[in-house]
């Protein structure tokens, strides 16, 4: 039998959930309060651009956005094929195809920030 | 002794007589101290002689009489029937298994996917016997012997979620059982049993719902062992692409 | 004598409803959807802070709208679901031996709770968040 090429997209699935799992409740918290309009100085436009100015914010940033795309399309293909969709080329390649376009705008739009 | 009344819902299938299986209910004069087996054997010897199941030692040993208890896969002779819910117990047949007859499954499919995982030691090089036997440490020993108290129950592809939707997959035992030879300090057999085992239908068909854990009488957690050859084969993986061995493709 | 054997046919769209052990595994795996939605949001913002200041205030008024900060509360506490199911089971996918024994998975799993717990306060932290 034929070895798998999953591990490419499992080995950014585990670091996804991961990642996910350290930042995203913290991260979820901020984005409320910034909803909320609190927290001006450091979520409003100056905070944030000179947070992500920085190579360390540009790198945390591109890090959590694409491995939890990547998390989430990977894991999203076995949900969707335990919750009865019988479709999984077609989910794989729609799942995939967004996580990889994602994964480019965000390198995108990180340099011209 | 106390003894109680239980009434035992059986799931019957008589494949000479019935196109479907169907529940039959028993009153059986439960002791205290009784397995679900005892239950099951009073039946047979005093209430209905044509109960077919199997059932060998009696004490979670040889794997042969679990079944469903309640909806969840066990030894029915682990599972004492005061630690149940009062009301009647419902058994089945294993669930994921074709039903043979009665509370009999169909276990041809595991048994073939035991032995596609070359469940034994395999060495490259043999030693010469003059050079004695294959040594071996405490700490090497432990890396693997939780792995070898699986006793083949089958639990496990009863409970597992995705044996239920993709039968091609390998499964949580035959995965546990490769993993125990690979990491037997004596084998060196890992690069040939990775073909079936970092296959589709190997460990990537695994979601990590971690029932075979759940329900394994023995504790061997295949949940734990299928995760971490899913680690390891995403490393040989990237070794292989940057040409640093890891195995052929 | 012949062979019939029958085969339990299983329902591929509500298998998991009969058992609380299906209905939290796939629960878990259905915040994949939220960590998905949530990320592109995320993307969003990082595309509006590109283009400068006012495409950021339509960013953040949008995280205003009652309805984002609903979506956005109910996807918290099911990262908070992840978070918790995730770290209870990495001590199985990386065992550590020590020696002769194994770490108890227990200890694994309170470290990662622990330096999750660190994580989140230094950003929190760094964003400002204790600064009254």
């Amino acid at each position: 039998m034929a070895r798998s090429n999953k591990p490419m997209v499992w080995s950014l699935f585990a670091a996804g959930g991961t990642v996910a799992a350290f930042v995203m409740p913290v991260l979820m918290l901020l984005t409320i309060m910034a909803g909320y309009g609190q927290l001006t100085d450091s979520l409003g436009y100056e905070g944030m651009k000179s947070f992500a100015s920085g190579w360390m914010g540009k790198l945390f940033l591109l890090v959590v956005i694409v491995t939890c795309l990547w998390h989430a399309a990977h894991r999203a293909r076995t949900a969707l094929h335990g919750l009865g969709l019988r479709a999984d080329k077609a989910v794989a390649v729609i799942g995939y195809g967004i996580a990889s376009l994602g994964s480019l705008l965000a390198v995108f739009y990180l340099l011209r920030i | 002794m106390t003894q109680r009344t239980v009434e035992l819902s059986i799931l019957r299938y008589r494949p000479e007589e019935d196109d479907k299986p169907w529940f039959q209910t028993y009153q059986v004069p439960c002791d205290e101290d009784w397995v679900v087996l005892d239950a099951i054997n009073y039946v047979k010897d005093h209430l209905d002689g044509s109960l077919s199941y199997r059932w060998s030692c009696h004490m979670a040993v040889c794997g042969s009489c679990s079944m469903m208890i309640n909806g969840d896969p066990a030894l029915s002779c682990k599972t004492f029937i005061r630690d149940l819910p009062e009301g009647p117990v419902r058994i089945e047949p294993l669930a994921n298994f074709p039903i043979e007859r009665d509370l009999v499954v169909v276990m041809d499919d595991f048994m073939e996917k035991l032995q596609r995982v070359k469940p034994y030691l395999i060495r490259s090089t043999e030693k010469p016997l003059e050079e004695g036997q294959h040594l071996q440490s405490p700490a090497e020993l432990k890396k693997f012997k939780q792995y070898t108290l699986c006793i083949n129950c089958a639990c496990c592809y009863s409970a597992c979620p995705q044996y239920a939707l993709i039968p091609e997959f390998i499964g949580p035992a035959a995965l546990t059982l490769a993993h125990r030879y690979n990491q037997d300090s004596r084998d060196q057999g890992r690069d040939e049993r990775e073909d079936v085992v970092a296959s589709n239908e190997g460990i990537w068909d695994c979601s990590f719902a971690g029932a075979c854990s759940d329900v394994c009488p023995k504790h061997v957690d295949p949940a734990s062992a299928v995760q971490q050859m899913k680690i390891a084969s995403t490393v040989d993986w990237f070794m292989r692409r940057l040409g640093l061995g890891g195995g052929k493709s | 004598m012949s062979r019939k054997p029958y085969v339990r046919e299983i329902s591929h769209t509500t298998w998991y409803l009969a058992r609380r052990r299906d209905l939290l595994h796939m629960a878990q795996e259905v915040t994949s959807l939220f960590i998905g939605i949530y990320t592109i949001m995320l993307l969003w913002g990082v595309k509006a802070l590109s283009e400068g200041p006012g495409a950021y205030q339509v960013f953040l008024d949008a995280l205003g709208s009652p309805l984002v900060i609903a979506f956005n509360w109910i996807t918290f506490v099911i990262m908070l679901y992840h978070s918790i199911s995730w770290f209870s089971v990495t001590p199985k996918a990386m065992p550590v031996q020590i020696g002769e024994e194994f770490l108890p998975g227990g200890i694994i799993a309170a470290g990662h709770y622990i330096a999750w717990v660190v994580v989140s306060a230094v950003i929190y932290y760094l964003a400002g968040g204790f600064n009254g």
